[in-house]
């Protein structure tokens, strides 16, 4: 590589990361972001409280809601993982592609209230509403590893070998350790999307947490949290590779993935539920438009901005709050005492469900946009500082180096900053998705305008306005792999192949 | 090890019982939860097994999360019967044809909502609606709670002739009665509205600041929360199932039973009893 080449890629990086910290910024100057502050220490002495006298016995059918986010985590992931494979193999196709892309582009939250209309308050909603969104995500994930794995292998074999020979011969060998880890760190992700979907009503951890806390509870929420924390944070410990399809029997065996909706559910649901309101009495095509002009105007464009400024707002906090915090987990600083506190503190950041941070923060900031900000950013801010600590680890390290402040400023940031760059604009996506779970604060994003519809029964609506989140979700998706091929950036390949990305 | 691991797993899954699966033959019941959700499964178990040995059929109840989850349920015939609020029931009502309001509490054909107000705006109780909470941050309880929403909506724009979103500078949905009361005490909102019964067990338990946050007026009286009850399940249950479930749940005189939720007694009632909700409904352009 040329010295040239290397101040050119410099150049780029510096770019790149001025207009997004330029687009952050001018997010922060046009979101809502007063600050009320009232008399919250009633209430945040009665969470303290919560929090130091956890209830273990104030939830009843605890065991059962844990046994239950486990079933539709382990089946979830793992019907995900068959179907992205397939996807995977196909991943050439455009279709494939897009429709990989719209799949994943729809929140977990959302397939799961898709669901409970198709196939009831059901296993198989819970594992249905986990399995389609990851299966895109792993049809992404494979297909890039395919893409970017070494190709010689498949050159090599004779002409005329089978597409499937070479697949199972030459590509797919190549990639199963990169493919492990990242479906392990997706069970992760998994285990923690089943305890959400106990807000839209499904039996899971989430169900009582969300209760609890919404109720004042807080000794009954702190001991659920406590046990979710439990779960995440032993994951290491419980989750070998031997026992997997030990695990994914016993989830079969609890949680068999029934319907639990009556025969012609579906046939209600295509041919009645979401049919524009219009469509169904005698209503012509000036109506229809006239129908959706108004869904627009009053709902799909004020969510569409309100969600776009929330969410690069968030993503600037993230970043700022991942540079600030990965070296807490990483092997150059610090001890093992120290690193051990880190990742237990970022364990907690990034298992905490954002909409209990958002409470907590309304109590003491009002309500604005900066409560979820904030919370979205703490989030976010956590998983991308953990897996950037982790990447750390294959950074070359020459014995002269730097160590504490210098080390971070001249030495470790300037190597590891593209790919916290990249992981940065893989997760502008998600973080897009997560805001649907902040109508508390009374921001008007899309997923408060799709809340609303589900709960008023108009799927019309709710699929105009997921359509429209997916549409979003797409163009930053796009746009964010626009820029990481401008900037060459890839979080798959080479040194860092044997790490996961988010 | 393994093997093991498997026997304990298998252990700990029979001692406990899946939850998830409805039998056929089982009359199943949901109530919308509203006030006080801690060991639903326990106190609601108990009406289950009341209503099981009046009927002579089994009876089970299974917990929701929301109201729309409670309509879904009901509309997809997981449960067959309902304790709704005045507007999930209505909703529900339009969704299964045939499906009937039969019961309601001795207090849901007056039933009422406060408007509580953070001390620091000085607002005091009055008869009329306080005009002062103009420009203010307000907010109501779950988006399809009569009680927190609708009802207060309705009588909240024809006291001011505007939409909350025109009055107030801010307007948010608190997701539960308990929450509005903890955010309107905190500051965080000025004003918000709840469920009066929810208020005043709060009050009488000690759970609310009053130099904090009071209650500054009321709203004209609605008809609220109802059985309601599948047409259907007569073809399954027989000739005069439904009558006989009316009967049961106004014999129903065990406190312990009515404190569930919570009410004094049942007295009968009918879908025409919340044409007054369905109008309101339209009027806020909840329901087509």
């Amino acid at each position: 590589m040329t010295e040239q080449r290397w101040q050119t890629t410099a150049r780029r990086f510096r770019v790149a990361s001025l207009w997004l910290g330029l687009a952050g910024l001018l997010a922060f100057v046009v979101a809502d972001l007063e600050i009320i502050t009232g008399t919250p220490g009633t209430e945040i002495g009665r969470i303290a409280t919560g929090f130091l006298s956890p209830d273990l016995a104030a939830t009843e059918f605890i065991w059962q809601a844990l046994a239950n986010t486990l079933a539709f985590a382990f089946q979830g992931v793992a019907l995900g993982i068959a179907g992205g494979f397939v996807l995977a193999v196909f991943w050439h196709h455009r279709l494939v592609r897009a429709g990989s892309a719209v799949i994943r582009a729809v929140h977990e939250l959302f397939w799961g209230l898709i669901f409970l209309q198709l196939t009831g308050l059901s296993p198989l909603t819970g594992v249905l509403a986990i399995a389609i969104p990851y299966a895109g995500i792993f049809a992404k994930v494979f297909g890039e590893f395919l893409e970017e794995s070494d190709q010689r292998p498949a050159l090599a074999l004779p002409e005329g070998s089978g597409r499937l020979t070479t697949f199972f011969y030459a590509r797919l060998p190549l990639i199963m350790g990169p493919l492990r880890t990242y479906g392990a760190y997706r069970l992760e992700c998994g285990l923690r999307a089943s305890a959400i979907l106990g807000f839209i009503g499904l039996p899971t951890l989430g169900f009582h947490l969300e209760t609890a806390f919404r109720q004042g509870d807080y000794s009954a929420g702190a001991a659920v949290l406590y046990v979710f924390f439990l779960l995440i944070g032993t994951l290491r410990f419980w989750l070998h590779r031997r026992l997997v399809p030990v695990y994914l029997g016993a989830a079969l065996w609890w949680a068999p993935p029934l319907s639990s909706a009556p025969e012609g559910t579906l046939r209600r649901f295509f041919t009645s539920d979401i049919v524009p309101a219009p469509l169904k009495g005698d209503g012509s095509l000036a109506d229809l438009w006239h129908w959706f002009a108004r869904l627009m105007m009053e709902q799909g464009l004020p969510g569409l901005w309100h969600t776009l400024v929330l969410s690069t707002a968030a993503l600037l906090a993230t970043a700022v709050l991942a540079l600030l915090l990965f070296p807490l987990v990483s092997p150059r600083f610090g001890n093992r005492v120290s690193r051990g506190a880190g990742h237990l503190f970022l364990m907690i950041m990034r298992t905490t469900p954002e909409f209990l941070l958002a409470f907590i923060l309304l109590l003491l900031l009002g309500p604005s946009m900066l409560p979820g900000i904030i919370a979205l950013a703490l989030h976010t801010g956590a998983i991308v500082a953990y897996l950037t600590g982790r990447f750390t680890l294959y950074l070359p390290a020459r014995a002269d180096r730097p160590r504490g402040l210098q080390g971070y400023a001249w030495d470790t940031l300037p190597r590891i900053y593209p790919n916290v760059l990249a992981l940065l604009l893989y997760r502008w996506e998600i973080i897009m998705r997560e805001t649907a779970i902040l109508g508390i604060l009374g921001i008007t994003t899309l997923g408060y305008y799709v809340d609303a519809a589900f709960a008023e029964f108009r799927f019309d609506r709710a699929l105009v306005l997921i359509g429209l989140a997916v549409a979003l979700n797409l163009l930053v998706d796009h746009l964010s792999r626009r820029l990481r091929q401008h900037l060459r950036l890839s979080i798959n390949s080479g040194q860092f192949a044997r790490e996961p990305m988010p | 090890m393994t093997t093991r691991l498997t026997a304990l797993l298998l252990a700990v899954s029979f001692a406990m019982t899946a939850p998830l699966s409805a039998l056929a033959d089982t009359f199943v019941f949901t109530a919308i939860p509203d006030q006080d959700e801690s060991r639903l499964m326990t106190r609601f178990g108990k009406v289950a097994d009341y209503l099981s040995e009046e009927l002579g059929v089994e009876v089970r109840y299974i917990p929701v999360k929301s109201y729309a989850a409670a309509v879904t349920a009901f509309r997809n015939n997981e449960v067959q019967m309902a304790w709704f609020g005045g507007f999930s029931g209505v909703q529900a009502q339009r969704l299964v044809a045939g499906s009937r309001a039969i019961a309601q509490g001795v207090e849901d054909p007056a039933f009422l909502s406060y408007l509580i107000v953070n001390t620091s705006t000085d607002i005091e109780p009055a008869e009329a609606f306080p005009m002062a909470l103009q420009g203010k941050r307000f907010t109501f309880g779950s988006r399809s709670s009569t009680s927190g929403r609708l009802m207060p909506e309705y009588f909240m724009r024809q006291a001011t002739g505007q939409s909350p979103q025109q009055f107030f500078s801010r307007v948010g949905f608190s997701g539960d009665h308990s929450a509005t009361i903890a955010l309107v005490q905190s500051g965080a909102w000025d004003a918000g509205v709840v469920n009066y019964k929810v208020w005043d067990q709060a009050v009488r338990e000690g759970q609310v600041d009053e130099t904090r946050v009071r209650k500054v007026w009321t709203t004209p009286p609605y008809p609220d929360y109802h059985w309601v009850i599948r047409g259907d399940v007569e073809n399954r249950f027989g000739e005069g199932f439904i009558d006989k479930v009316q009967a049961v749940l106004i014999g129903i005189e065990d406190e312990d039973i009515l404190a569930s939720f919570p009410r004094q007694g049942f007295i009968p009632a009918s879908n025409d009893d919340y044409a007054p909700i369905v109008n309101t409904a339209r009027e806020l352009d909840l329901l087509d």
